[in-house]
C-alpha cells in the first residue's frame, strides 16, 4: 500500500464513477448496531477489500451493498441504485458469494455452473470460460457436487459467479475452504476481474494476502471504518 | 451485457433443475410413493371390508396425496435452504413469480405421478371398476387437484422455509388450506369411479370448483412468493 488516509470519505469520485457510495449508513440487527455509521466510496473497477475481526461489520456491508439489507439510517447507492428505495434493479448486476455456495448437492458442477448463468441469460460460452477459468476439469465437471471437496465446492459457486459477469462482485470470506494454489488461482481471477473492468469487494481475515492484492483496503472496527488505504 | 430470462424461461429452468434433482435423488420414487402404498395396504388391513373399503378408496387415495404433498413441498425447499441457494437466488434477482411458477409445476408433476400410482393401487387393492366415462373425469380431476395443491402447498413451503421447526410449521398451515381441494377431488373421484352413489356428471362440477382453486392458488402464490421468501 503506498498511501494511508483518515476515515473520512473520499469525496474525489462522483456518483457516475462510484460503484458504492455509503454514508453515514446505520443496520441494526435487533438491538445491535451491525453497521454503526459507515461512510465508504468504491470507485468502479477496483478491487476492494474489507479488513477487521469478527462482528466488525464486513458481512454486513456486503450483504447491504447486495441489497439483502437496507439502511435503518443513512444511505447506501450501489451501481447508482438506491438501496433503501428499491433494491431489485441492482440484483443482477450484483453477484453475492456469502458463506454458502448456494449449489445444488444432487447436479453436476457444470449443471450448477449453467443453471446459475442462466439466470442472467449468460451463454454457454461464459459457462466455459468460468469453469476454465476456475480450472474445474473435464473430470470433476460431471461430477455432482456432494461428492466434491469443500475447496471443490467453493471453486464451482465462484465459476457460477464469473459466469454471470456482474459488474459488482461481492465476496464474503472467498478464500476459505481453498488451498494454496486455489487461493492464488482466486486472486488471478478476482485480479483479471477488476482489470476487466469490474469492482471486486472481498472480506477476508487474512490480512497479508488482501494487503497485496487489493486496490483499497478498508478496515472495519465495530460497524464504523477505522481506516481506508488505497493504492 | 446479458439479459435475465423472462417469467416463463425462468418458470422452465426452475421447474427442469427441480425434476432433475428429484430424477437423480429419487426422493419421490423411493421414498413418498412407499409410504403413500403402505398407507393404502394397511389401510385395507385395518378396515376389512371391501364395501366400505371401496367407499372410502377416494377420501384415502387424496389424503394420502395431501400427506405426500407435505414430504414434497418440504423436500422442494429444502434442496434450495441446503447450501443457501434461496438466498443466491434472491441476490441474483431471478423473478419469484417465475421461482414459484417452476418449483409449483415441479411439485405438480410430481404429485400427479403418485396420484395415478395411488388410484391404480386403489383399483386392485379394494376391487374398483370404474365406469365408462369415469376415467376421463378422473384424469381431469386429478389434474386440476394436484395443480391446486401444488400451487398451495409452494406458497407455505415458501413461506415455511427460512422459519425454525418448519417441518412442523407446514402441516399447520396447508391441511386446513386445502381443505376444499380434499373435498372436492374426493367427490370428483367418487364420481368417476361410481363409489358414492352418484353418476359421472356429478362429478364435473367438483371438477370447476378445483380449477377454480388451481387457478386462484396460482395468482396468490405469484403475487405474494416474492414477499414469502424475502421475509
Amino acid at each position: 500500500m503506498s498511501a494511508d488516509r483518515p476515515t473520512t470519505p473520499d469525496r474525489d469520485h462522483g456518483s457516475t464513477d462510484a460503484a458504492v457510495v455509503l454514508e453515514a449508513a446505520v443496520v441494526v440487527m435487533g438491538a445491535f448496531p451491525a453497521l454503526a455509521g459507515v461512510d465508504l466510496r468504491v470507485r468502479r473497477g477496483t478491487l476492494v477489500g474489507l479488513r477487521g475481526p469478527n462482528g466488525a461489520g464486513k458481512t454486513t456491508v456486503l450483504r447491504l451493498c447486495a441489497g439483502l439489507l437496507r439502511p435503518d439510517r443513512g444511505t447506501a447507492r450501489v451501481l447508482n441504485v438506491d438501496v433503501a428505495d428499491d433494491p431489485a434493479p441492482l440484483r443482477w448486476r450484483v453477484g453475492y458469494l456469502g458463506h454458502s455456495n448456494g449449489l445444488y448437492d444432487d447436479l453436476t458442477a457444470l449443471e450448477n455452473v449453467t443453471f446459475w448463468a442462466s439466470t442472467v441469460g449468460a451463454g454457454r460460452g461464459d459457462v466455459d470460460a468460468a469453469m476454465a477459468a476456475m480450472e474445474i476439469s473435464d473430470r470433476l465437471r460431471d461430477v455432482r457436487v456432494r461428492h466434491l471437496s469443500a475447496g471443490q465446492r467453493r471453486r464451482v459457486a465462484l465459476a457460477g459467479l464469473v459466469a454471470r459477469r456482474c459488474e459488482l462482485w461481492l465476496l464474503d470470506e472467498p478464500h476459505t475452504g481453498l488451498d494454496v494454489d486455489a487461493r492464488d488461482q482466486l486472486d488471478r481471477l478476482l485480479r483479471a476481474g477488476a482489470d476487466a473492468g469490474a469492482t471486486v469487494m472481498l472480506s477476508s481475515h487474512d490480512l497479508d494476502r488482501v494487503d497485496a492484492m487489493v486496490d483499497h483496503g478498508v478496515d472495519l472496527v465495530a460497524g464504523r471504518v477505522s481506516r481506508e488505504v488505497r493504492r | 451485457m446479458s439479459t435475465p430470462p423472462g417469467v416463463v424461461a425462468t418458470a422452465r429452468m426452475i421447474a427442469a433443475r427441480d425434476l432433475r434433482i428429484e430424477w437423480r435423488a429419487r426422493v419421490v420414487m423411493n421414498q413418498v410413493i412407499p409410504f403413500a402404498a403402505v398407507t393404502m395396504v394397511l389401510f385395507a388391513f385395518a378396515v376389512d371390508d371391501t364395501g366400505a373399503l371401496g367407499r372410502l378408496a377416494p377420501g384415502l387415495v387424496w389424503l394420502t396425496v395431501m400427506f405426500s404433498l407435505l414430504l414434497c413441498a418440504q423436500r422442494a425447499f429444502a434442496i434450495e435452504s441446503a447450501d443457501g441457494a434461496l438466498e443466491a437466488l434472491r441476490v441474483a434477482g431471478v423473478d419469484p413469480v417465475g421461482i414459484f411458477l417452476g418449483k409449483a409445476a415441479a411439485l405438480a408433476v410430481q404429485l400427479l405421478a403418485l396420484a395415478a400410482v395411488m388410484v391404480l393401487a386403489a383399483l386392485i387393492l379394494y376391487d374398483l371398476d370404474p365406469p365408462a366415462g369415469g376415467v376421463v373425469l378422473l384424469v381431469t380431476s386429478a389434474i386440476c387437484a394436484t395443480c391446486a395443491l401444488a400451487a398451495t402447498g409452494t406458497i407455505y413451503a415458501g413461506l415455511a422455509a427460512g422459519v425454525s421447526g418448519r417441518e412442523t410449521l407446514l402441516p399447520l398451515l396447508v391441511v386446513p388450506v386445502v381443505s376444499p381441494v380434499l373435498i372436492g377431488a374426493t367427490r370428483a373421484v367418487e364420481a368417476a369411479l361410481g363409489t358414492g352413489g352418484t353418476a359421472v356428471a356429478d362429478g364435473w362440477p367438483w371438477v370447476g370448483l378445483l380449477a377454480v382453486v388451481a387457478v386462484a392458488s396460482a395468482v396468490v402464490g405469484a403475487l405474494t412468493f416474492g414477499s414469502a421468501i424475502r421475509d
